[in-house]
C-alpha cells in the first residue's frame, strides 16, 4: 500500500529498553476516518506504540508518517499534537487545579504560542464549542468544579472531552473504559462511534464487550508486533491469538 | 682513549696533592683566617678548600657558627665556646684544650653573606670525603647547588673512590654542573661537554633544567649549545610528564575527598531519592566527633594519640548515623515523594545544626591533630606524596568498596534495594519498610560522618565545614548519575582531576567556575548524568 | 488591550494588596517628611529604608513565586538575578561618584585605580547614563535567565536537578564576582555611593523617593504577575506545573512557556536588586551566596506558595523577624529560620495565606480559588523518589 493516501503509516518500527524489545518491527496503517481497536496481552507494546506515535519515545528503527508525508520521528510532542494527533492516557490526567471549563478551554483548538495565549480572550464560537462538548460529555453541571474533585469516570469523560476540544484528525485512546461502570462503558462506546468518521480513532482496550460494541476492525498486538488483523470474530478464531492472548 | 688518559692524570694529580697536604700544612692557613678582614678570611677559606683536607671541616664549621675567634694575646685562631661567664678555648685543628679566656680577650672572626656562601661551598667540597654516605650525598648536592670550581679536584677524588652508586651519580652530576658553568667550559673538548650535558639530562629535574638553560645561554660553542638545547627538550618533556602525574595525583586526591563527601549522599539521594541538604552537617558532625575523641585521648591517654583516628571512625559513624536516623524519623519520613519540600526542610535542619555546633563549640576552628602515621611525605620518582592524602585516597576507596559490598551482599542491602525499587511489594513481602528507610538514611549519614573524620585531617573543623561540601557532593552524584554508585565514583574522580588540571591554567577560582559551568552544561545535555538509568520507573 | 490585560488580574485579593501599597506610598512620605519628629506618628528615615528593603525582598519573593508557585520551577538561584540587577544599579551609582572618590579619578572607580587599571573595561561603558543602567537592570538578568532556561528547559532538566543547577549557577557567579579581575570590586563590591539622578543618596527626600519607587515597582510587578496568571498563559503554566507532559500532548510547547515565566521572573528579580542597592548603600558578592536564594524560597513558602500576595506577606514577615532576631537574639536567629523551614514544610504546605484560605473556604458562600493542587508535582516526584 502506498503511504500517500494513509493517515498514519507505521513501518518496521522497533523500540527497545535496555535490551528489551517493546516494539518489534511493528507495521500498521490507518486510513482517514477509520476507527481501529487494538487488543493484546499486558506488555504487548500497545502503550509504547502510542508513545512512539506521539513523540514521547523515539523509535530505534522504522518509519512513522502522518498523512503520508510528515515524519513523526523527528518532531517533538507539542508539534505532533499540533499536527492533529490527540491522545488520552491510560491513567486519566486532567489539570486538577483548574475547573472543568478551564480544562476544556486549554485543550480547545486555538493558537498555542505563549504570546497568543497571553492575549487570548474567549470569543463566542469558542464558548459555544465548549458548551457543546460539556453537553456531549455530560459535564455541563460541573463546569465550575475543580477537575481534581471529579470522580474517576468523570475524569475519563473530561479527558475525552479535551480530546474532542482539540479537534484532532487522529485520536489515540488508551483504555478509556478502565474503571467505568457498565453503563458508562456503553456510553463511551457510543460516543467514540459518533466521532468516528469525522476523526480517525485508535482505541486500545481489554474489555471485549466494549470492543465488540465498537464493531470495528481489530488489530492484535503481541510481543511488540502485529499478530492478527481483521474483524473481532475472525481474530478471536485465530489459533495463535487464542494461544497467546485469549486463552482457551 | 685520550679522554681516559686525561682522566687518569687528573686523578693522579689530585690524589698526590691531597695526600701531600696534611694537617701540618693547614695550620698557617687556619691562622690566616683571622687576619685581613673579610677578604683575608675569604682568601684563607679558598686555600682550605684547595687543600681539600677534611680535617679543616670542624674549623670551617666553627667559623660558620661564629665560634672561631682570635686570642688577642698571641693572635692565635682558636675555637671559643661560651662556658659560664668566660669562653672555653680549644685548638681548631687538634681539638686540644687551651684553657679559658674572657670575652674581652677575644675577637670574633666575622663573616658576611658572601663568606657564608663560600663557607657552605667549601664545607660541601670537604665533606665529600666523609665516611658517612648520607653526608657525602648531601655534600655532593651542596656542590651541585654552589657550583664551586674549587670543589672540582676534591670531587674528582671522591668520585674515584666512591662505591655507592647513588652517591656517585650525585657527585657526577655535581661535577657536570661545575664543569659546565665554570670558566673552563668554553675550552673543554666537545666530548666532555656532551658527557656532562648527558649527566645533567639524566638527572632531569628542575635544577638540571636551570643549569642546562645557563649552558645554552652562555658563550659556549655551538655544539655545546646544541646538545644543551636537545637535553633541555628531553628534560622539559620528562618534567612535564612528572608534572602531569603530580596533577593526576592531586586530582585523585581531590577526587577521593569528593568521593568521601558524596558517597553518603549517593545513598540518601541516589538510592532513597531524599534530598538531604543537611548532608554537609553530617560530615561536620563527624569531624567534631573526631575532635572530641582526640580531646579524650589527649586528656586520658596521650600515649595512644596515634590510635585516636581509629577510634573516631566508628564513633563518627555512630554519632552521624544516629543524628541521621533521628532526622529521618522526625522530619523526612513525612516528606517522602516531595523532594522539593524535603530539600527545604533539610536545609532548615542544616542551619539549625550549624548554629547548634556554633553555640556548643564556638565559631572558631577546632584543632584536630594528625597521628604520626598520617604526617610527613615521601618521594616517588618526581612525585611528592603526603601520607595524609595517601591515607585519604585509600580510605575513600575502602569506604566505597565496603558500601558496595554491603548493598550487594548483605540482607540489609537487599532490603534497601527491594524497598527502593518497589515499596508496596517489599512491604507485602514482610520487609519493614519504615525501618529500612530509617536505617538506610542512617547508613548514608554515618558514611558522611566517616567522611568527616577524614576531612578533619585536611580541612578546618568549623561549623561551616559541611557547607563547603554540600554543593560539590550534589554535583558529583548528579553528574555521575543518580542511583548509581559507580557513577558517583567516576563522577568524583573526573571532577577532581578536571579541577586540578584546570587549576594551573585558569587559577583555582576560575577553574572551579569552569567545572561548575561544565556540569551545568553537562546536566543539560544529559539530564540524568553520566550513567543514566533508563526505563519507565525513572520517567513515571 | 493592555488595560484589559491588567484588569483581568484584578480580583479581590489584588485589590487589597494594591490598596495597601497605595496607602504605604502616601502615608510613609507624609509620616517621614511632614510629621514632626517628636510625634508618635513620625517615621525615621532609617525605618523607611528598612521598609524599602523589605519591599525589595517582597518583589524578589513575588518573582520567585511566579516560577515556583505557578510553574513548579524551584529556583535556588534567584538571588543571582537580584544581585545582577543590583550590580547594574551599583555600576551606575559608582560612575556618579565621579572625581569625588578617594583617588579623585574622574572616570575610574576607586577600586580600579587601586588595582592600577588604566581605563574603564568595556562593560562599564554607558553606565554613567541612568537610562542605560535601568535598561541593563532588566536586560542582563533577563538575558542570563533566557540563556540558562533555554538550555535547561529544552533538555528537560526538571525538579530537583533544575534546583541544583540553579544553585550551581549562583555559586559560580559568587566565585566569579569575588575575583578582582572581573572588574566589579571583588570582595568589597560596590559602595560609597553619592548621588542618584543628581540627588544626594543620603538625603531624606531621596530615601523617601526610593521607597515610593519601590512601592510602585512592587505594585506594577504585582499587576503584571496577576495579569499573566489570570490569562490563558497563566492557566497553561499552572497546568504544566502539575502535569507537564500532558500539556505537551495537547500541543503546547511547554519549554517556551517556562522560558517566558522564567525570564519575566528574572527581570523582576533584577529590578528588586536595583532598588535594593541604593537603599542599603552597597552591593557585594555575598548577595550571590546560595543561602540567600534558599532564604528567599522560605519567604514564599511561609506566605503561601502559589499566591502572589502570600509571597509578599512572607517576605515582609520573615525579614521583620530576621531584623528582630539578629538585633535582639542573634544566637537564636538560625534556629528560628531553620525551624521555620521545617515547620512550614511539615505543617503549613500552603503557607499562611493557604491556611487563611482553608479557614475562609469553610465559611459558606465563597468560591474556591484555584490554588495549589493536592496532587504533588509529578515531575519533581519522578526526579526524587524514582531516581533509582
Ligand atoms: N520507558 C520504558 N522503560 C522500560 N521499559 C518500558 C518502557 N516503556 C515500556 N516498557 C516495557 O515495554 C513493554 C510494553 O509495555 P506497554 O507498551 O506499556 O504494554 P501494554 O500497554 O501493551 O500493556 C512492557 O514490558 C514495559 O515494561
Ligand atoms: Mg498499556
Amino acid at each position: 500500500m502506498s503511504a500517500d493516501s494513509t493517515l498514519l503509516y507505521l513501518d518496521g518500527v522497533s523500540v527497545s529498553f535496555d535490551g528489551f524489545r517493546a516494539l518489534n518491527n511493528l507495521s500498521l496503517v490507518m486510513l482517514p476516518g477509520e476507527m481501529r481497536a487494538i487488543i493484546g496481552p499486558n506488555g504487548a507494546g500497545k502503550t509504547t506504540m502510542m508513545d512512539v506515535i506521539t513523540g514521547k519515545t523515539r523509535p530505534d528503527r522504522g518509519t512513522i508518517l502522518f498523512e503520508g508525508r510528515t515524519d513523526l520521528t523527528r518532531l517533538r510532542e507539542a508539534a505532533i499534537a499540533n499536527l492533529g494527533i490527540g491522545r488520552k492516557f491510560q491513567r486519566p490526567t486532567v489539570f486538577e487545579p483548574h475547573t472543568v471549563w478551564d480544562n476544556l478551554e486549554l485543550a480547545l483548538k486555538a493558537p498555542r504560542r505563549p504570546l497568543k495565549t497571553l492575549t487570548y480572550a474567549i470569543n463566542g464560537t469558542d464558548r459555544d464549542r465548549i458548551e457543546e462538548i460539556l453537553a456531549i460529555t455530560r459535564l455541563s453541571a460541573l463546569r465550575d468544579r475543580q477537575a481534581g474533585g471529579l470522580s474517576h469516570g468523570q475524569k475519563q469523560w473530561l479527558e475525552i472531552g479535551m480530546l474532542l476540544a482539540q479537534d484532532p484528525k487522529l485520536l489515540l485512546v488508551d483504555e478509556p473504559v478502565a474503571g467505568m461502570t457498565d453503563a458508562e462503558t456503553e456510553q463511551t462506546a457510543e460516543l467514540l462511534c459518533s466521532i468516528a468518521g469525522r476523526h480517525s480513532v485508535i482505541v486500545v482496550e481489554h474489555d471485549m464487550t466494549f470492543v465488540r460494541a465498537l464493531g470495528v476492525k481489530v488489530t492484535v498486538l503481541a510481543e511488540g508486533s502485529v499478530l492478527a488483523e481483521g474483524s473481532l470474530d475472525s481474530v478471536s478464531a485465530n489459533a495463535q491469538v487464542i494461544d497467546t492472548y485469549l486463552g482457551r | 682513549m685520550r679522554r681516559a688518559l686525561r682522566w687518569l692524570m687528573a686523578v693522579c694529580v689530585v690524589v698526590a696533592t691531597s695526600t701531600a697536604a696534611f694537617a701540618a700544612d693547614l695550620r698557617p692557613i687556619v691562622q690566616s683566617l683571622g687576619s685581613g678582614g673579610y677578604s683575608g678570611t675569604e682568601k684563607a677559606l679558598e686555600q682550605l678548600s684547595e687543600a681539600g683536607d677534611p680535617a679543616a671541616v670542624p674549623v670551617i664549621e666553627a667559623l660558620q657558627a661564629g665560634d672561631l675567634q682570635v686570642r688577642k694575646s698571641d693572635n692565635a685562631v682558636v675555637i671559643a665556646r661560651k662556658a659560664g661567664d668566660a669562653f672555653a678555648l680549644t685548638d681548631p685543628l687538634s681539638g686540644a684544650d687551651l684553657g679559658q679566656a674572657a670575652a674581652a680577650d677575644l675577637t670574633r672572626i666575622r663573616i658576611n653573606n658572601s663568606l657564608r656562601r663560600a663557607i657552605s661551598a667549601t664545607l660541601g667540597a670537604l665533606t665529600l670525603m666523609s665516611p658517612d654516605a648520607g653526608v657525602r650525598r648531601s655534600a655532593a648536592d651542596a656542590v651541585f647547588k654552589s657550583r664551586d670550581a674549587n670543589a672540582l679536584a676534591t670531587l674528582e677524588t671522591a668520585i674515584a673512590k666512591e662505591q655507592d652508586k647513588g652517591v656517585r651519580a650525585a657527585m657526577e652530576q655535581a661535577r657536570a654542573a661545575v664543569l659546565l658553568t665554570g670558566a673552563a667550559a668554553a675550552t673543554m673538548p666537545d666530548a666532555d661537554v656532551q658527557a656532562a650535558v648527558d649527566t645533567l639530562a639524566a638527572r632531569g629535574d628542575r635544577d638540571a633544567l636551570v643549569l642546562l638553560n645557563m649552558v645554552a645561554a652562555s658563550g659556549a660553542s655551538e655544539a655545546t649549545k646544541k646538545s644543551a638545547a636537545s637535553a633541555i627538550a628531553t628534560v622539559e618533556q620528562k618534567l612535564a610528564l612528572w608534572g602531569a602525574l603530580q596533577n593526576l595525583w592531586y586530582g585523585l586526591s581531590l577526587g577521593s575527598v569528593l568521593l568521601l563527601a558524596a558517597i553518603g549522599l549517593a545513598v540518601t539521594f541516589g538510592v532513597m531519592g531524599v534530598i538531604n541538604m543537611a548532608h554537609g552537617e553530617m560530615v561536620m558532625i563527624g569531624a567534631y566527633t573526631t575532635f572530641l575523641v582526640q580531646e579524650f585521648f589527649r586528656a586520658h591517654a596521650p600515649g595512644l594519640f596515634d590510635l585516636s583516628i581509629l577510634v573516631a571512625l566508628p564513633a563518627a559513624f555512630i554519632v552521624s548515623g544516629g543524628v541521621g536516623i533521628i532526622i529521618e524519623r522526625s522530619v523526612i519520613r513525612w516528606l517522602y515523594g516531595r523532594p522539593l519540600e524535603t530539600l527545604l526542610a533539610t536545609w532548615g535542619l542544616s542551619l539549625a545544626l550549624q548554629q547548634a555546633v556554633r553555640s556548643i563549640f564556638g565559631p572558631t576552628n577546632r584543632e584536630v591533630g594528625a597521628p604520626s602515621w598520617m604526617s610527613g611525605a615521601f618521594e616517588l620518582g618526581g612525585l611528592t606524596i603526603t601520607y595524609g592524602r595517601l591515607w585519604i585516597v585509600v580510605f575513600a576507596f575502602a569506604v566505597f568498596a565496603a558500601l558496595l559490598a554491603a548493598l550487594k551482599r548483605t540482607w540489609f542491602g537487599l532490603s534497601i534495594r527491594a524497598v527502593t525499587q518497589n515499596r508496596p511489594m517489599a512491604n507485602a513481602m514482610g520487609i519493614r519498610t519504615a525501618r529500612v528507610d530509617a536505617l538506610t538514611f542512617g547508613l548514608g549519614s554515618g558514611i558522611a560522618g566517616l567522611a568527616g573524620v577524614a576531612l578533619s585531617q585536611i580541612d578546618n573543623v568549623s561549623p561551616n565545614l559541611g557547607q563547603g561540601y554540600i554543593l560539590d557532593s550534589f554535583m558529583v552524584v548528579v553528574f555521575g548519575g543518580v542511583g548509581n554508585l559507580w557513577g558517583t565514583l567516576v563522577g568524583a574522580l573526573t571532577l577532581g582531576t578536571m579541577n586540578k588540571f584546570l587549576e594551573p591554567y585558569a587559577g583555582a577560582v576560575l577553574g572551579k567556575i569552569l567545572v561548575l559551568v561544565f556540569i551545568i552544561l553537562f546536566i543539560q545535555r544529559r539530564p540524568r548524568g553520566l550513567f543514566a538509568l533508563k526505563g519507565r520507573a525513572v520517567e513515571a | 488591550m493592555l488595560l484589559r490585560f491588567f484588569l483581568m488580574g484584578l480580583d479581590r485579593k489584588a485589590g487589597i494588596v494594591l490598596a495597601i501599597l497605595a496607602i504605604l506610598a502616601v502615608a510613609v512620605p507624609v509620616m517621614t517628611l511632614w510629621v514632626p519628629a517628636d510625634s508618635p506618628f513620625h517615621l525615621s528615615v532609617f525605618t523607611v529604608s528598612l521598609l524599602g528593603k523589605y519591599l525589595c525582598f517582597a518583589l524578589l519573593a513575588l518573582a520567585l513565586d511566579l516560577v515556583w508557585g505557578y510553574c513548579g520551577i524551584l529556583s535556588l538561584g534567584h538571588a543571582a538575578f537580584f544581585a545582577i540587577g543590583g550590580y547594574a544599579m551599583g555600576m551606575y551609582l559608582m560612575r556618579q561618584i565621579g572625581p569625588r572618590g578617594v583617588y579623585g579619578n574622574p572616570v575610574l572607580p576607586d577600586f580600579m585605580v587601586f588595582l592600577n587599571w588604566k581605563e574603564l573595561p568595556w562593560y562599564w561603558l554607558g553606565f554613567d547614563q541612568f537610562w542605560f543602567a535601568a535598561l541593563m537592570v532588566l536586560v542582563v538578568p533577563g538575558a542570563l535567565a533566557f540563556a540558562f532556561g533555554w538550555f535547561a528547559f529544552r533538555s528537560r532538566v526538571t525538579g530537583v536537578y533544575l534546583s541544583i543547577i540553579t544553585q550551581a549557577l549562583t555559586f559560580a557567579l559568587l566565585l566569579a564576582f569575588f575575583r578582582n579581575d572581573m572588574g566589579f570590586g571583588g570582595n568589597n563590591g560596590l559602595t560609597d555611593f553619592k548621588d542618584i539622578l543628581g540627588h544626594d543618596i543620603q538625603a531624606d527626600g531621596t530615601r523617601v523617593a526610593l521607597f515610593v519607587a519601590t512601592v510602585a515597582a512592587l505594585a506594577f510587578s504585582y499587576m503584571i504577575a496577576s495579569g499573566v496568571i489570570a490569562s490563558k498563559l497563566g492557566k497553561v503554566l499552572v497546568a504544566l506545573r502539575d502535569a507537564e507532559s500532558r500539556v505537551r500532548f495537547i500541543g503546547y510547547d511547554t519549554e517556551s512557556y517556562k522560558l517566558f515565566a522564567w525570564t519575566l521572573s528574572a527581570c523582576m528579580a533584577g529590578v528588586a536588586g536595583a532598588l535594593y542597592v541604593p537603599q542599603v548603600g552597597i552591593i557585594n558578592p555575598s548577595e550571590f551566596a546560595p543561602a540567600s536564594s534558599i532564604e528567599a524560597v522560605i519567604w514564599v513558602a511561609v506566605g503561601g506558595r502559589g499566591t502572589l500576595a502570600g509571597a509578599i506577606l512572607g517576605a515582609v514577615l520573615v525579614n521583620m523577624g530576621k531584623s528582630y532576631f539578629t538585633g535582639a537574639l542573634p544566637e537564636l536567629w538560625l534556629f528560628a529560620l531553620g525551624g521555620l523551614f521545617v515547620l512550614v514544610t511539615l505543617f503549613l504546605p500552603k503557607g499562611l495565606l493557604g491556611l487563611w484560605g482553608q479557614l475562609a473556604a469553610k465559611l459558606p458562600g465563597r468560591r474556591k480559588q484555584p490554588g495549589l493542587s493536592e496532587a504533588r508535582n509529578s515531575d519533581a516526584q519522578a526526579a526524587g523518589q524514582k531516581g533509582m
